[in-house]
């Protein structure tokens, strides 16, 4: 490849150029395929198996996000992120929304010139130490090596928490979870701490998950969600309410078990707005009738997608905790489709 | 005198005595090992030492990698395996993460029906090089696939529309074409210029419209795949052979303008080559994660993969560029100045004789640089590309690997190793080749 | 009148600009320039105006800002509180000190590799060349995450060290304790010590100057000078008398006597490393990122270095060696004395461009999380503060800042070293 076709990709860059502009929902229709920025490997949010198919929580979102825009969950790109280049890419346009474990704040709502289209799972930071420490509370750390995850909130929650209980520690940075979880377990850090979701995956992969417990302290608020780039708010909407599809799903009972029965029409006027066989939803969205049965369709409701992927019966084995409906005690609460 | 001894001594030998077998402790494995490991008591020491290295190193590799665990499903069944084939403590490889992956760490995502193309590719690449590499034993004729090659190659990997590699053929045609004319009716400078602008004016506006209307009229092409999909090793090659592909032109202009007497084309050549060598390759990969699209016009948008060819090649034009001058430096002084009387202008000499000469010398060189950049592509990995050790990272986030270390890069440094070494040898053969012919 | 003095217009004419040779150079010049300048207006104005679309600027007040992170490898004082500009100095500071402690590793292990490969030892010499060419033929980064794991897998954890009859025992007797988080050494402190001056008040670039250091040096330097001179008179007695008094133990008492007084003086004595609560308390902790790092690099570097070295001796003629034996040296003082002093010249060229490579190398420490400038500046501030144009660009200029003060640096030395040629 001489510098001809990299002159001529941007020749045809160029030309593109004027298409870019016209809004990221016609974008990804065009092109027939969404690109979904995920992370480079989490257990059970985001990792591509022997095929090289991506399969994860995190994913899902995605893949839901494509059947509804385009009525295909496999027409996904799957662009793998860094902390580091995750904003970036989403900035310069490179991936049309970001669905990595990426806490909602402020600066980066504000500052940043982000969306956040909702929450997809409420998290926060804990700790994890070996029993064998005898430590109860994250308070008892003091001169504690703990392993974080660079790039993240999480090492600004940990310096924050550490200084206002004025106890010392000493920071092993590292890049990949994999990473970390190899100093822990060979004992080069006493604490791992990174969201308490994360803790539970890592832990669950060990040899003898017994032997390490999880403190009772959640240090911080880490409420994860896909965002999307500030200022476009019609493809902020199809994610936002592609999300909420999922969650209102499962409130009204909705399964991918019973999708086709239900979308043919019920009694509740509820389920048949969002499934599209009463009023004009979709088309208010600029997607047809049948969107949030097709995001549906893709990986079920937002139940079972957790159920495969994080629950209980998986390695993982998250408990759905805060993570459940708002009706079982939980912070999922979708806007009503009306 | 020696007729008074002739009496007194009572015996002479006229006879050869028949030569002895020398010392048992100067032959054989004995003597061998006298002179070369026990020659003094330092050399002794060093011996025993290294022996001793040696053993340690091995006791502790050989039962780890003969481990029977090719059939692990997972780190918990390789566990499981080892621990009812008696290896001690559960220590052992658990290899069964290579044999499900390994395609995977080579080939990445590429579709695997299509996996003939990066073979076909790469093999294909050494017949290309081979008229380069092996100029005395191949026809030279092949030089004519060799300059075809720059535009099969990237079409056998992407794929997609014949028609886009032939246009922008064409636009080296029409630039040499341009310049034939513009030189013989004007002046070479004029002929250069005209000719390059005339190249870039058909790739820039011209080059897609018209092979979009080819396509249109002819769709002849291949199922295209997208550099998303590269990934493994597969993308280190890719990009190792595509930077020094595209530096070589860069780096002899670069060369060419240090060399130059040109004061302002001197110190635009020595600005960017000094600075491209002084800052780290990281530096430039997080420019191409995060900044080349914000140098570029608003709403240009190429993949990560295509941004950071650009960035390795114009890293790598830079080493090119250092390598190539010391090729123009390496030519004797006389074949300037014979290219001077034979009244040649300066793009003639260069052209005709100073670069040929020049760029042979050159070659060890550049392989070294393919080396050194081939190495440097793991770097990809901190930018969030799916190369080996990016890759190993995405397979230990699988719930069955979760853990392992060592057997991925085991493999991959094995893969890295194979690659460089076999290279350099043949980089230092060529080295001793070019000797002998010029000294 | 004035008139008179004008050339002839009429001999310029526009094609000679291009036909004149006269002329030619600066055409293209000119062209070369407009088209650079161009260049750099075109990806200027994409900048700003990508910016613009944004909503973005450049603007380097967040440096100022408090950065929220905690670095644990740090030679200065620092505090989560401190500005992002501080992190960044620790970042550079840590930068150095691997680049520094690696060049030196690397230069001491290369010479004896390349001097072991041409070693009469068959076993040696082939170990050196395997050691050589898996070296130099795996990635660096591989490198460092090797060394990394096997630091971590291989030595005992901390709480190894603990209970009645612990798996592990600290070494040297009990002064150094080998961990996988690292090393402990001894400290030295100082009982009656003369305290710290603080320069630069608050600012962001504040640093403590330990006076005790700075009596220690100053002591050094005073009986260096001292012996310096001792030895000038012992040169001027051998030449007017041709016998050279025996100088070596005044020489001895010079440097060691005041060092001694000063260091009773200021109450010197060792911080040992003791095992308590969590982590190995008191002593110097050498933290295992900074040794993974400054071990990977060494050894990746010797092994080019090895080879230059090879290089730089097999290019002295055999004449060289053959008339030191002549004159009776033994091999170690023909190599020292001989070959190496004039492989030398050969030798640091290509050095240098090595002692850069180690440098912009050290750049992968976030692969270990060491926190060199890469991993502060290029990494969690950037991240923190999504300043990715500012972080970077600064980033590129400090490490091209580095780099050719190093090769200014090496590259007076050579010459002082060609100097001796005749």
């Amino acid at each position: 490849m001489k510098k001809s076709v990299i002159l001529g990709a941007m020749a045809f860059a160029g030309l593109a150029a004027g298409a870019a502009s016209a809004g990221t929902l016609d974008d990804v229709k065009a092109r027939g395929k969404l690109n979904c920025g995920v992370t480079v490997g989490l257990v059970g949010f985001a990792a591509p198996n022997a095929n090289g198919e991506w399969e994860g929580f995190d994913v899902a979102v995605c893949r839901a996000v494509a059947a509804a825009v385009l009525g295909d969950s496999t027409a996904v790109e799957f662009v793998p992120t860094t902390g580091k280049t995750r904003f970036t890419a989403l900035a310069s346009g490179e991936i049309d929304m970001l669905a990595r474990n990426t806490t909602w704040t402020f600066s980066r709502d504000v500052d940043l010139k982000f969306e956040f289209a909702g929450v997809n799972y409420y998290d926060g930071q804990g700790f994890m130490v070996p029993k064998e420490l005898g430590v109860s509370s994250a308070k008892e750390l003091d001169g504690a090596t703990v392993c974080i995850q660079t790039g993240t909130t999480t090492e600004l929650n940990l310096a924050d928490f550490f200084r206002s209980n004025n106890i010392s520690y000493e920071p092993v940075p590292i890049e990949t979870n994999a990473e970390a979880q190899q100093q822990y377990l060979a004992g080069a850090c006493d604490v791992y701490t990174t969201d308490a979701s994360g803790l539970a995956a890592t832990r669950a992969t060990f040899d003898d998950p017994g032997a390490h417990v999880l403190l009772p302290e959640i240090i911080s608020k880490e409420p994860l969600g896909p965002l999307v780039r500030h200022g476009d708010n019609e493809w902020g909407d199809v994610v936002r309410w592609t999300l909420n599809a999922l969650v209102a799903a499962e409130e009204l009972g909705i399964t991918s078990a019973n999708l086709s029965e239900m979308s043919a029409g019920t009694e509740n006027p509820e389920i048949n707005r969002l499934l599209g066989s009463e009023g004009t939803l979709g088309e208010m969205l600029g997607l047809d009738a049948a969107w949030a049965q097709n995001a549906i369709a893709s990986q079920g409701n937002y139940g079972e997608i957790f159920a495969k992927n994080i629950g209980e019966d998986t390695p993982v084995g998250l408990a759905r905790g805060l993570n459940a409906q708002w009706t079982e005690g939980g912070l999922l609460y979708a806007p009503p489709f009306r | 005198m020696s007729g008074t001894h002739s009496h007194t001594v009572a015996f002479v030998r006229d006879t050869m005595l028949p030569e002895q077998a020398p010392p048992a402790s100067e032959v054989g494995a004995i003597g061998w090992a006298r002179h070369n490991l026990f020659s003094s008591w330092f050399n002794a020491i060093l011996t025993i030492a290294s022996l001793a290295a040696i053993y340690f190193v091995l006791a502790a590799i050989v039962p780890w990698i003969l481990s029977p665990t090719w059939d692990g499903t997972s780190l918990s069944n390789c566990r499981e395996t080892l621990a009812a084939a008696g290896h001690g403590d559960a220590h052992g490889a658990c290899w069964g993460v290579i044999k499900e992956r390994w395609i995977q760490l080579i080939f990445g995502f590429y579709p695997s029906h299509l996996y003939w193309r990066p073979i076909a590719a790469f093999v294909l690449l050494g017949v290309a090089l081979a008229p380069v590499l092996f100029s005395d034993r191949v026809p030279s004729k092949l030089l004519i696939f060799s300059l075809l090659y720059p535009f099969i190659f990237p079409w056998l990997l992407w794929g997609g529309t014949i028609w886009m590699p032939i246009a922008a053929m064409a636009g080296f045609v029409i630039g040499g074409l341009v310049y034939k004319f513009a030189s013989q009716a004007l002046s070479t400078l004029l002929g250069v210029i005209l000719g390059a602008a005339a190249a870039v004016i058909w790739w820039m506006v011209l080059a897609a419209p018209v092979s979009g209307a080819l396509e249109s009229i002819l769709p002849i092409g291949i199922e295209a795949v997208e550099s998303r999909k590269f990934g493994g090793f597969m993308l280190s090659v890719t990009i190792g052979v595509v930077a020094i592909a595209c530096s070589l032109p860069i780096g002899i202009v670069l060369a060419l303008g240090r060399q130059s007497d040109l004061m302002i084309v001197k110190y635009i050549c020595v600005g960017f080559i000094e600075f491209i060598r002084g800052v780290p390759l990281i530096t430039l990969l997080f420019v191409a994660s995060t900044l080349l699209n914000i140098f570029m016009p608003p709403g240009t948008n190429f993949d990560i993969i295509l941004r950071v060819l650009i960035m390795v090649t114009l890293f790598a034009s830079a080493y090119m560029a250092e390598v190539i001058r010391g090729g123009l430096a390496a030519l004797p002084r006389g074949q300037y100045e014979g290219a001077d009387s034979l009244g040649l202008d300066y793009w003639q000499a260069q052209r005709l004789i100073i670069m040929p000469q020049a760029l042979k010398i050159s070659i060890p060189g550049i392989v070294s640089t393919f080396i050194g950049v081939f190495k440097d592509t793991t770097l990809v990995s901190i930018i969030g590309l799916l190369d080996p050790l990016g890759l190993s990272n995405a397979i230990r986030a699988d719930a069955n690997w979760n853990g392992i270390v060592w057997e991925l890069y085991g493999f991959i440094a094995l893969l890295f190793f194979v690659f460089c070494f076999s290279m350099s040898r043949y980089s230092m053969y060529l080295e001793r080749k070019l000797q002998t012919g010029h000294r | 009148m004035s008139t008179l003095t004008d050339p002839p217009k009429e001999q310029f004419r526009l094609s000679m600009l291009l036909y004149d040779t006269r002329y030619r150079s600066a055409t293209i010049q000119v062209i070369a320039m407009l088209g650079f300048m161009l260049l750099a207006a075109w990806l200027i104005d994409n900048t700003l105006s990508n910016l613009a679309a944004q909503d973005k600027a450049i603007d380097f007040g967040f440096f100022t800002e408090s950065a929220g992170y905690d670095i644990n490898q740090r030679l200065l004082e620092y505090t989560s509180r401190d500005s992002h500009l501080r992190a960044a100095l620790m970042g550079l500071l840590n930068t150095l000190v691997v680049a520094v402690l690696g060049c030196i590793t690397a230069t001491i292990l290369g010479v004896i590799i390349g001097v072991l490969r041409l070693s009469s030892n068959w076993l040696v010499a082939r170990l050196m060349t395997i050691y050589v060419e898996l070296f130099r033929n795996v990635p660096v980064l591989l490198w460092i995450v090797f060394v990394m794991a096997i630091l971590i897998e291989t030595l005992p954890a901390p709480r190894a060290f603990r209970g009645e009859n612990p798996e592990a025992t600290m070494s040297l007797a009990d002064s150094v304790a080998v961990t996988n988080r690292g090393v402990y050494i001894p400290e030295p402190l100082f009982s009656r010590t003369l305290g710290d001056v603080h320069v630069f008040g608050e600012a962001a670039l504040r640093f403590d100057v330990s006076l005790d250091l700075i009596a220690i040096l100053a002591v050094l330097g005073l009986s260096l000078w001292g012996a310096h001179r001792v030895t000038l008179r012992a040169n001027r007695i051998q030449e007017a008398t041709g016998v050279r008094p025996k100088t070596w133990h005044v020489r001895t008492g010079i440097i060691v006597l005041p060092m001694l007084v000063l260091l009773i003086g200021l109450g010197f004595h060792l911080g040992y490393p003791a095992l308590k609560g969590f982590n190995f308390q008191g002593g110097t902790h050498l933290r295992n990122s900074l040794i993974a790092l400054w071990l990977a690099l060494s050894l990746y570097t010797a092994a080019f270095i090895a080879e230059i070295v090879r290089a730089g001796i097999m290019a002295i003629s055999k004449g060289q060696t053959e008339a030191a034996e002549a004159l009776g040296l033994r091999s170690n003082r023909i190599m020292s004395l001989v070959v190496l002093p004039q492989a030398l010249r050969v030798i640091i060229p290509p050095l240098i461009s090595n002692y850069l490579n180690l440098t912009k190398n050290s750049s992968l420490a976030i692969a270990v999380g060491y926190m060199d400038i890469t991993g502060t500046l290029g990494g969690i501030t950037m991240n923190q503060t999504g300043r990715e144009l500012e972080c970077v660009l600064l980033l590129m200029l400090v490490y091209l800042a580095i780099s050719l003060t190093i090769s200014g640096v090496m590259n007076w030395y050579n010459e002082a070293v060609k100097l001796k040629e005749r």
